[in-house]
């Protein structure tokens, strides 16, 4: 019973019910104060991980290792950021509830819990913890039908994805005798072919998880879900999760199932391309930025999947990359979008970024920075990400694959340059309000990181390539 | 040896699997029916791992059972919250009436 493996996750979560009780103790309303403790919770538990040991603890439940190193710290960057961006909006729109840094919190160990699972149970715990707290998230601002119809809508999708997911896993249990990753890689490696009934379950998992990481065929909730709920909401749900839901993929498929590649391999396949054609072309009538993100995210987790289809330590050195990039590109355009507000009120149209050149430079550039980077164009962070996965595919001989990449990436450029576009040479329409420093602080943050990604690409790279080496063994 | 073979437990669970998944898309009245399709899929898992469990002689299966049991609660109540909080707003919880943004 090696208990300290867990001690991040252990910490986290003492420190969520102590935010918890202090919130309810506390004279006045604590949002402020509960944000700042998730803050300081969130990097002590990074502190943690990074001191953190290799281990298996919890008699095979629980793996700490270089992968689950790499993604926790990601997802607490991810969640960090998250926290400080809703700071200045829930104050704006009324619901400085402390509960609210409380749950990013509590999802937040649900994601730590995915990137360290060793065991199927662990895994589906992991998951809906995560998925729980942010059912919740998403219906946060309780007087606001449009995120009622959010959280509601969210809820009921994402508890038919957690059944399919459940009844997969009841599969690969009932068909292979066991739960624990190590003893499915030794049952699956010794069998002379696939069972049925495992190969069934592993459809039903996948399933599962693209719901989580919104890949086609299973996105339809995404952009009605990003549209409703509360732009923080929005901005934690399109980073974190993501994040994690795409390390347990990569960690169920290339390693317990991984001697199931033939069966997986063309499911994924038909998947990233379902998910980079309909990210780039259903974005391109938008008029909602929200909504615009929503297709964006799901043409990019179309992209992480090349990498996971590649089924090479390459490939996934190459998710991971692409994961790192996505959360700062991701983050720094939310802290732009929760910045467009105009005497008090927030606006999401593309139409209100119209000449934003001209009334503030600082934010247009930040802005075309994240957009010039999703699109590709080097030497944003958002270009090595893409080059790490084509080139993973193009190393196995998927061509077709990877020139789908590119072409939908070329479709998708349009979109985002079109952003840049009304920036810059529309005419411009009333400023908006001054930006709180909190967001700018994010805006410049992401910015700086995706502007000079090439530089420190060295060090993300060997991190990413020792924790895909560990998922291979 | 099972009294009743496996795959009987397996079929009945599959019945129910899909009857929840047509209750979820087919239904066109009432949110509170989707909420029990929920249910009655995670009660076709829990059949279903309790049915390779005592088939396997392994006890995993039923420790998984009782966990499921426990997130369902934790997921109805959720849900139901969810659903008190959309019927403030909107006044009504037919399924028709969940069309604010279209997607």
């Amino acid at each position: 019973m090696n208990w300290i493996s867990a001690l991040p996750e252990l910490v986290l979560a003492c420190a969520g019910m102590a935010i918890l009780v202090f919130g309810v103790l506390a004279p006045k309303n604590a949002f402020r104060l509960a944000s700042m403790f998730t803050i300081a919770a969130f990097l002590i538990t990074a502190m943690l991980v990074m001191g953190g040991t290799t281990s298996l603890g919890y008699s095979g439940l629980f793996s700490s290792d270089a992968f689950s190193q790499f993604v926790k710290l990601l997802i607490l960057a991810a969640a960090t950021l998250g926290v400080i961006v809703s700071l200045d909006y829930s104050e704006h729109e009324n619901m400085q509830r402390f509960e609210f840094p409380v749950l990013i919190l509590l999802s937040t160990v649900g994601m730590m819990l995915m990137a360290s699972a060793a065991n199927l149970m662990s895994l589906y715990l992991g998951v809906e913890l995560m998925s729980l707290s942010i059912y919740v998230l998403a219906a946060f601002a309780r007087d606001n039908l449009r995120s009622a119809e959010a959280g509601l809508k969210y809820f009921v999708l994402g508890a038919l994805a957690s059944g399919l997911l459940l009844y997969g896993i009841s599969l690969v249990y009932g068909f292979s005798g066991s739960m624990n990753f190590a003893d499915l890689s030794a049952e699956l490696t010794s069998a002379s072919q696939a069972s049925t009934g495992v190969t069934i379950g592993v459809v039903f998992i996948v399933a599962g998880l693209a719901f989580k990481v919104s890949a086609v065929p299973f996105h339809m909730w995404t952009p009605d879900v990003y549209e409703g709920a509360p732009t923080p909401v929005t901005a934690f749900m399109g980073t974190a999760p993501k994040v994690a839901a795409m390390a347990l993929l990569v960690r169920l498929l290339s390693g317990p199932f991984a001697h199931l590649l033939a069966q997986w391999q063309q499911l994924i396949v038909l998947v990233a391309i379902a998910s980079m054609l309909l990210g780039s072309l259903a974005a391109i009538g938008q008029k909602n930025i929200k909504r615009l993100m929503a297709y964006s995210s799901i043409g990019h987790m179309g992209y992480a999947l090349v990498g996971l289809a590649a089924g090479t330590p390459l490939g996934v050195k190459g998710v991971l990359i692409y994961l790192v990039t996505y959360v700062f590109m991701n983050v720094g355009t939310f802290a732009c979008i929760l910045a467009m507000r105009r005497r008090g009120r927030a606006v999401e149209g593309i139409a209100d970024l119209a000449g934003l050149a001209k009334t503030d430079l600082g934010m247009a550039l930040w802005l075309a920075i994240f957009m010039f980077s999703m699109a590709g164009i080097p030497p944003f962070s958002g270009f090595w990400g893409k080059l790490f996965i084509f080139q993973a595919a193009v190393t196995q001989g998927m061509w077709v694959l990877a020139v789908i990449g590119v072409l939908t990436s070329v479709i998708g450029a349009y979109y985002y340059i079109r952003i840049i576009k009304v920036m810059f040479f529309d005419d411009a329409a009333e400023a908006f309000d001054a930006r709180p420093a909190s967001l700018s602080f994010v805006a410049v943050a992401g910015g700086l990181f995706t502007t000079g990604f090439f530089l420190f690409a060295a060090p993300v790279e060997a991190a990413a390539l020792a924790a895909a080496k560990v998922i291979f063994g | 040896m099972l009294p009743v073979p496996l795959g009987h437990y397996l079929t009945v669970s599959a019945i129910l699997l899909v009857l929840g998944i047509f209750g979820i898309f087919l239904n066109r009245k009432n949110i509170i029916v989707i909420l029990m399709s929920v249910e009655l899929i995670l009660l076709a898992v829990n059949l279903n791992l309790v049915a390779f469990s005592a088939a396997l002689g392994d006890l995993a299966g039923q420790i998984m059972a009782m966990f499921v049991l426990t997130v369902a609660a934790a997921e109805a109540s959720i849900g139901l919250a969810i659903v008190v909080v959309y019927f403030r707003n909107r006044g009504s919880i037919e399924v028709e009436d969940v069309n604010m943004m279209k997607g």
